[in-house]
């Protein structure tokens, strides 16, 4: 089992402080849904995890199993086992699915260790089929011209390539219609377990519907202010967000 | 007491740097060769021109061809009112003109510099190939594969040789068309070319003969084959079609400063010719390449080319669309690192109906590396249902990379579709955090944002080429970064 803890982080863009002292730990096993309205910094805790370059963690700490992270370049924290959904994920030009997906896994082997390619593929078609992605798609540019729903789902193949020990999954329902938030869905469902742990960060409760978590909790203002397990997510649904932040003005009155 | 040669001249001259760069543009160490019989000498008269011609036993009229060619050479001052200044610093009369085999210097493996000893590592170049280009061996003995190849082709009638020899043995062939795609007086270079050129391919194609595999000029690998002034000119009969490579991704090792080529080929009617040259030379290099092909009706020429080596490079590889529905092509990429200056374009002369041209050209600033596009397309009025379609993507890596853009369309009379896009970018800083988020360095992360910028052209090289290609912008990147 393998542990990634956030320590009373806080996190700025510039001037600007966003995360203001936030705490978790999340456990490979575990899924942790962070649920907030916008702007409360939810996307900008997983980037700077990730280690975005425009994201100063200002004090606090992330480790993996007691290490700190903070020191490690983008690709080494991906390479030890962190992997971010991006809500907006990029295009890469005249750089194909399968080409990528080949160089980031052969960047992890050893020194002078050589990809097996038949194995590769093998692999890359098996997850293409699960995800209902076109086995055309391998010779398409990464993310050029694809509906919101292809990005999306090309995401979730790169994840079940790479296989994270933990996966900070940011917005990943946005602009998804039901079938393919299902097949999202499906695609994290089947890699759940044990060695995993997942963060996933949504507005709306209907991805928690299909992705049930263990433990949710509410952002706001740059911090936890709310934990609970799922039926926490319904409650919000049922009461909109203003009654956590009444609960929190009455209780610091 | 023997006058100092080109070689001992520059190892004692104080260090010359690029006033620009500040970097040092000295060859690299080297020893120098045994006695040897004839010696041209350096700097440039109508003697070296004698000498040239009496040693390759020319007929009169090719002397007398190189002699007028001197003359223009002298008349025609520098063109540095458009090109770059740079061209002051070429000392022609440190220049040797001419260096038969024995002549030419060469260095121990030792000598060779380490980056270059990587290069050649990481573009797998076997190994009797690595001590030829690294200027150990004078020569590369390749004399098997090209006797094969030429006797296969032979059979179909081609004729595939140096221009001494096609001069010599088949002036009825090359005389026509020697020296009138290109004449000499086209440029300052041009006219250089014409007097002192050596070497180089000549190659004849049947009518209806498609010649299967590529002619190479690395078959025919000799000292003069990467020389200094390569003479090429091909001629394609009707219906007939050839593929035509030159130069490699390996880093190619040379005393001599300035290489200026002049290449012209000839499509006669439904001929094809696809001429396809990746050029790496040393970063001391001036490589000034007048290039020029002549398409008639329904013929099709296309022009392969990719620059990443040399201090400055000036190349302009041309169309001349004579006869109807003729086709004309140019795909170009360059990279231009530090201390180098790739300046490359394409020339689209439109001079009959219904002919069509496409200029794809990408280029690549790395550090403080400048790349230039200069195009020319002209249409003129008298013509009908002419196209031409030109792109020109930059890309810039640093923030003190340069590229500048001089497109020179001229079009007039009416029913001609001409579109001209260009775009000039950096590469995201969003996009390289997301793919180091998939585990790749800064470093691999680059590589494949600038192949990817480059892929599709990339894909029109034969294979081996592309995947060197891929390495040596591996290696390019690789500097950039940090």
């Amino acid at each position: 089992m393998n542990t990634l803890e956030i320590k009373d982080l806080h996190v700025s863009i510039g001037d600007k402080e966003i995360v203001k002292g936030l705490s978790l730990i999340i456990k490979t096993g575990e899924v942790h849904a962070i649920m907030g309205p916008n702007g409360t910094g939810k996307s900008t805790l997983s980037k700077a995890i990730a280690g975005h370059p425009d994201y100063t963690i200002t004090s606090g700490d992330v480790l993996i199993d007691g290490k700190s992270i903070l020191e490690m370049e983008p690709d080494e924290r991906a390479r030890a086992g962190v992997f971010l959904a991006f809500q907006y994920p990029s295009e890469i030009p005249g750089v194909t699915i399968a080409n990528f997906l080949r160089a980031a896994q052969q960047a992890r082997l050893a020194e002078g260790e050589e990809l097996d390619a038949t194995a590769y593929y093998k692999r890359l078609y098996s997850k293409m089929d699960m995800l209902k992605i076109d086995r055309k798609f391998t010779s398409r540019s990464v993310n050029e011209g694809f509906s919101g729903g292809e990005k999306k789902r090309c995401e979730i193949l790169q994840m079940a390539m790479l296989e994270p020990i933990f996966s900070l999954m940011d917005e990943t329902d946005s602009g998804l219609d039901i079938d393919a938030l299902r097949i999202v869905a499906d695609g994290v469902n089947a890699q759940r377990g044990e060695k995993l742990g997942v963060l996933l960060i949504t507005h709306y409760q209907r991805l928690l519907d299909y992705i049930v978590p263990d433990f949710v909790h509410v952002m706001w203002d740059g911090r936890i202010v709310k934990s609970g397990d799922k039926s926490l997510a319904l409650e919000l649904e049922a009461r909109g967000y203003d009654w956590v932040k009444q609960e929190l003005a009455a209780a610091s009155a | 007491m023997t006058p100092l040669t080109e070689i001992e001249a520059v190892a004692t001259d104080p260090v010359v740097e690029n006033p620009s760069v500040g970097i040092d543009q000295t060859a690299g160490n080297f020893s120098y060769d045994v006695a040897y019989e004839f010696d041209a000498g350096s700097g440039l008269s109508e003697k070296t021109v004698e000498y040239i011609s009496s040693v390759k036993k020319e007929a009169p009229w090719i002397l007398e061809f190189r002699k007028k060619a001197l003359k223009t050479f002298e008349s025609m001052p520098l063109p540095t009112h458009w090109a770059t200044k740079d061209l002051e610093n070429i000392d022609f009369n440190k220049i040797r003109y001419y260096l038969s085999q024995g002549q030419k210097p060469k260095r121990t493996w030792e000598e060779v510099p380490d980056d270059i000893k990587k290069t050649f590592e990481r573009l797998g170049i076997p190994e009797q190939e690595r001590k030829f280009l690294a200027g150990v061996e004078a020569q590369f003995d390749s004399e098997a594969a090209y006797s094969n190849i030429k006797d296969i082709v032979a059979k179909q009638g081609v004729i595939f040789c140096n221009s001494t020899e096609a001069l010599r043995e088949h002036p009825e062939i090359f005389r026509k068309w020697f020296g009138k795609v290109i004449p000499t007086s086209d440029n300052k270079f041009s006219a250089l070319n014409s007097a002192v050129f050596s070497g180089g391919s000549f190659i004849y194609v049947p009518p209806g003969v498609k010649v299967a595999q590529p002619l190479q000029a690395y078959f025919r690998i000799n000292a003069e084959n990467f020389g200094q002034f390569e003479r090429t000119l091909i001629i394609v009969d009707e219906g007939a079609e050839v593929t035509y490579m030159e130069g490699c991704t390996a880093p190619k090792f040379s005393t001599a400063t300035l290489h200026s080529a002049v290449v012209e080929l000839v499509a006669l009617k439904g001929a094809k010719i696809q001429y396809i040259t990746v050029q790496n030379w040393a970063s001391n290099v001036y490589n000034l390449v007048t290039k020029r092909g002549l398409a008639m009706e329904e013929a099709e020429i296309k022009w392969i080319d990719c620059n990443i080596g040399s201090r400055l490079t000036m190349k302009y590889p041309g169309v001349i669309l004579k006869g109807r529905k003729a086709r004309g092509e140019v795909i170009s990429i360059a990279l231009a690192n530090d201390g180098q200056h790739q300046d490359t374009g394409a020339k689209m002369i439109h001079a009959a109906d219904e002919t069509t041209s496409t200029i794809v050209a990408k280029s690549i600033s790395v550090g403080q590396g400048r790349s230039t596009y200069r195009g020319v397309v002209h249409i003129p009025k008298h013509l009908k249902g002419c196209k031409n379609n030109t792109e020109c993507d930059a890309l810039l890596i640093n923030t003190n990379s340069r590229t500048d853009t001089y497109p020179a369309i001229t079009v007039r009379g009416d029913q001609h579709a001409v579109q001209h896009e260009a775009s000039v970018s950096k590469v995201s800083e969003e996009q390289i955090f997301y793919m180091q988020q998939r585990g790749l360095t800064e470093g691999q992360a680059m590589s494949l944002s600038v192949n990817g910028f480059i892929n599709d052209l990339a894909r029109q090289f034969p294979m081996e080429y592309s995947v060197e290609l891929k390495r040596l912008i591996d290696l390019e990147m690789e500097g950039s970064v940090g």
